[in-house]
């Protein structure tokens, strides 16, 4: 068997997928671009503008690792087409912390609380946590009450309980409790 | 002196990058150009491939390349068995794409390679197979019976390895019992599920001749291997890099799935990198799984209670293929006898081919499967002789003074021999009483009962055999320039820690901040002398290495020290990242040390200028290096142990059934455990944490169905149940530490340590809580409320 690559035949760049031309603000900053109609936006936001905090764990919407906000609420970027997000402010877990690196207070927490491990569904999560801390409503800080907000992101690694804690420490800290 | 960094709760270097999204896992990485590939799969269990037809598929806009075993050369052939073994004869594995018979649904038939995933998908749509399916039985005692049908014709009764072990005398210890209980259980098939699927990439230069695969394994110097040997290229030339992996508790040890020598493959011979991102469904049919087991234990016992011969039988379900060899099974085996003294014992197992996704280990491997049996056993002798499950477990623990205990006869996975090394068992099952409130439950028992509701207790002990050899590497070097620690060993993490806890452990050595140890692993062009991560090995193997590595290199350092700040050896202290003539003011920063120990021509920095050849400090007569001599402050040592060292913990737990609802509620769960010296205790309790929520998981919730004609038909996160954080209860975790004597840290294993009891406790637990009411027993995991519901009704004779 021989290794080198045989003469290159033409590759194309591109899918001959039908496209759309797409506005939107992701993280503060307007972007428009001409996508592939079947395209979900989590592959978007990976792939064509190279934002691959959102992870993407089961593509049918149950384990949530791929969780953005969507004009303020908590969506499955694996079950939206990227040209549903037309017109639309998103947010993804590069908006979290500060320009310079510096942690947001819930992700200081889940360092603080040892909240992560492998760190695949972290992004989900805490964009999750992030739309109830964003909606001015009062949470329910009992371990029932947290585990019932985190209860739409599947984690394998921590058995949950230290994010429980890396919640309500954040809570607390906000005065949403 | 600085405070000590070995067993205080430091934060984890590896968080800050994860947290902001700033994490590298394989589909994250850029490679431009990337082509994406997608695999056809067998939609039968057992069937003959009649024809492929690939015609539409290739015309497809956007396609690039389809493969069919005809179009992978030399790659059509059974890929290694990774683990020989006596046992097994003619030990089958898979092709990467099958040749003329399929095995179970899910095994890649044809890879399509187009410009993006989306047009691979359509593609395989267009692939036309002409399949002429056979017979299959699906369960695993009836596959181990005559006339059942085979999945290979070269292997009667579907027998894949059987194997005796034996211990003491058994044959001869039986006849002197008293009472014999007889028991069979049953661990039904789980996966995984680490959140990442799998994923590989791959790029070849053909200039330079490189390959370089990204991929999501726990074990990329043996895929780095692998590939070299099945490519029949210098090991040189194939750079294997796990970058940040998304969990993996053993799916990911597995290698090679057929995509991790396909998609190298398709970069070679198309000249473009290549990326294959597994999706769950893919994850849920065609990545190794575990579990299946069928025990039929007895033990022989005297009237006292103490036990005095264990016989064990039992069926291994390896899938379609062993390629992982009998790890699984030879660990249930060894670890059959738990913590108790029993010492005679007569294990034996067969591993039985089924025409499903194959089998290798899945955390825990095998331990749930032996505590489960030998707890769930150890319930019922107590009750047939009227005594009390703690007591009965008491008497029979290997007391304190008995270690090192060995098991005569029966080997290890690691080919060495079953010693346990140390422990506090009694301890542990006094501070469980205690923390669980053992002793007074039978009176809230009895007060609950009355009220109409169903309480109870499980309780179960289990052993790991941890930090299995041969062995792992540990590099450092101080950064001339910086002064951090740079540190590499050859196992991966998969979310472990081990950037932590390594360099915590070279912190205290070295005298450096945790967070200015930089630990890269899992990267074969970094270092690639070791073996891989599993069996709860990391901190025993490479960290011992490490430790090691850092007392030499911290000599190197004084010496070098001494020399420069002209004192002593014994007046040198390291601290805050400089060397100091202890009681003075007198110190030198580790970078400047470094710099001064690589003799330069050239001052490229300030620090520099006092290394080369002119400058004062470095005048010398002869060669600037003396013979002998190695430049910088560098240095390299491993560690190989002698045999595995024995981790162990006692599970409780008070638990209510809802009668109405069957629901298992839990009142209280305490976890007793013992890992040897703890590194890092906040990263152990992470470890014990995500073990139980695997272990609750596996006693209530998942098992992988099939149908009857072997189709899965939970394959997805809505049918398959991963717990929530609402299903996953509180759990107290109390630490014992007995210091390992077999390796310089006294550390053990306790990545898989959580897991392991969780099942028979709750077990245990739901049994208790009906007993009053009913006669029914719980020897099988996951129980389902259909069980429980069945069980209330079975009326107490």
């Amino acid at each position: 068997m021989k290794y080198k690559p045989n003469i290159q035949k033409i590759i194309p760049n591109e899918s001959t997928d039908s496209k759309n031309m797409i506005t939107f603000k992701v993280n503060g900053l307007e972007i428009s671009r001409s996508v592939s109609t079947r395209l979900h936006l989590a592959d978007f936001l990976r792939h064509e503008i190279g934002l691959t905090g959102t992870h993407v764990g089961c593509e049918h919407g149950v384990c949530g690792a791929c969780t953005i906000l969507l004009n303020g609420q908590a969506v499955r970027s694996c079950l939206t087409f990227a040209v549903q997000a037309d017109g639309a402010e998103i947010h993804t877990i590069e908006s979290e912390a500060e320009d310079d690196g510096t942690l947001s207070v819930l992700q200081q927490a889940f360092e603080d609380c040892h909240g992560l491990q492998c760190g695949f569904c972290t992004p989900g999560m805490i964009m999750n946590i992030r739309s109830y801390f964003n909606s001015n409503e009062k949470l329910d800080l009992s371990d029932d009450g947290i585990r019932e907000i985190i209860s739409g992101n599947l984690c394998r690694c921590t058995g949950y309980a230290n994010i429980v804690s890396a919640v309500r420490q954040a809570a607390k800290q906000l005065g949403k409790g | 002196m600085s405070t000590r960094q070995f067993g205080a709760r430091v934060k984890r270097n590896a968080d800050p990058e994860l947290l902001r999204g700033e994490g590298c896992f394989t589909d994250d990485i850029p490679l431009h150009g990337a082509l994406h590939a997608a695999f056809v799969r067998s939609p039968f269990a057992r069937a003959k491939i009649l024809e492929i037809d690939v015609t539409e598929a290739v015309e497809l806009e956007g396609v690039i390349a389809v493969y069919t075993c005809d179009d992978i050369g030399h790659l059509d052939q059974e890929l290694p068995l990774l683990i020989p073994h006596d046992c097994m004869t003619d030990a089958r594995t898979a092709r990467p794409l099958a040749r003329d018979d399929v095995y179970y649904v899910g095994q890649p038939v044809v890879m399509v390679v187009a410009i993006n995933r989306y047009i691979a998908e359509d593609a395989l749509l267009l692939i036309d197979i002409d399949y002429d399916p056979l017979e299959v039985e699906m369960g695993l005692e009836a596959a181990a019976m005559d006339g059942a049908p085979l999945v290979h014709d070269t292997h009667p009764n579907n027998v894949a390895a059987d194997f005796t072990q034996i211990s003491g005398d058994p044959s001869a210890a039986m006849q002197d019992a008293d009472h014999v209980t007889r028991i069979t259980v049953r661990v039904d098939r789980s996966t995984a599920s680490a959140l990442e699927a799998r994923a590989v990439a791959a790029q070849f230069d053909h200039v330079s001749g490189q390959l370089t695969v990204w991929d999501g394994t726990q074990a990329p110097l043996a895929v780095r291997g692998g590939i070299a040997s099945l490519f029949g290229l210098d090991e040189d030339k194939v750079r294997v890099i796990a970058p940040n992996v998304g969990g993996g508790f053993g799916q990911k040890i597995m290698f090679p799935h057929s995509d991790e020598v396909l998609v190298p493959l398709a970069a070679m011979t198309l000249g473009r990198p290549v990326k294959y991102i597994e999706d769950r469904r893919e994850n849920f049919i065609g990545s190794n799984q575990e579990r299946t087991q069928i025990h039929h234990m007895e033990l022989f016992a005297k009237k006292t209670g103490e036990i005095i011969a264990l016989r064990d039988n039992f069926l291994h379900d390896t899938g379609a293929f062993i390629p992982y060899g009998i790890a699984v099974p030879q660990v249930a085996s060894t670890s059959i006898a738990g913590p108790y003294r029993i010492p005679n014992i007569e294990v034996s197992f067969k591993a039985i081919y089924t025409p499903a996704t194959p089998v290798s280990p899945y955390r825990g491997c095998g331990r749930p499967h032996a505590c489960f049996a030998i707890e769930r056993a150890i319930d019922q002798l107590a009750d047939e002789l009227g005594m009390d499950r703690m007591e009965i477990r008491r008497i029979n623990l290997i007391a304190d003074d008995e270690f090192p205990y060995e098991r005569d006869g029966l080997i290890f996975a690691d080919g060495l021999k079953v010693i346990q090394d140390s422990g506090q068992y009694t301890k542990a099952l006094e501070m469980v009483r205690a923390k669980i409130g053992w002793d007074g439950f039978a009176e809230k028992q009895k007060a609950a009962q009355a009220e109409g509701r169903y309480l109870g207790m499980g309780l179960a002990f289990y052993v790991e055999g941890t930090g299995l050899g041969p062995y792992e590497g540990g590099h450092i070097k101080i950064h001339p320039i910086t002064g951090k620690a740079y540190v590499n060993t050859g196992l991966t993490s998969q979310g472990q820690g081990h950037e932590t806890v390594f360099a915590q452990i070279v912190s205290d050595q070295l005298g450096i901040a945790v967070e200015d140890v930089i630990v890269v692993e899992g990267d074969s062009g970094a270092f690639d002398w070791g073996v891989a991560t599993f069996a709860s090995r990391a901190a025993v193997c490479s960290g011992n290495a490490i430790h090691k590595t850092a007392i030499k290199v911290r000599k190197k350092i004084i010496e070098a020290a001494a020399n420069m700040l002209e004192a002593d050896l014994s007046e040198i202290e390291l601290e805050d990242g400089y060397a100091l003539v202890a009681g003075t003011n007198r110190k030198v920063a580790l970078s400047a040390v470094a710099t001064a120990t690589n003799p330069l021509r050239y001052a490229f920095n300030e620090a520099a200028k006092a290394a080369t050849q002119f400058a004062p400090a470095s005048r010398h007569d002869g060669p600037a290096l003396a013979e002998g001599q190695q430049p910088g402050l560098e240095d390299t040592d491993f560690f190989s142990p002698d045999c595995a060292t024995w981790a162990y913990g006692v599970h409780a737990a008070i638990v209510e059934i809802d009668p109405v609802t069957c629901k298992v509620d839990f009142h209280k769960y305490v976890c007793i455990h013992d890992c040897g010296n703890m590194i890092n205790p906040t990263i152990v309790e992470g470890q014990v944490l995500g073990g139980f929520a695997q272990g609750i998981a596996g006693a209530l919730y998942e098992k992988i169905e099939f149908d009857e004609d072997g189709n899965p038909i939970n394959a997805s996160f809505v049918d398959f149940l991963i717990p929530y954080a609402t299903e996953i209860p509180s759990i107290e975790i109390h630490h014992l530490e007995t210091p390992a004597p077999n390796n310089p840290l006294g550390v053990k294993g306790v990545g898989e340590a959580g897991c392991i009891a969780v099942g028979a406790t709750v077990a245990s637990g739901i049994q208790d809580a009906m007993k009053h009411k009913s006669n029914a027993v719980f020897r099988q995991t996951p129980i389902t409320p259909s069980m429980i519901h069945e069980g209330l009704f079975k009326t107490s004779s």
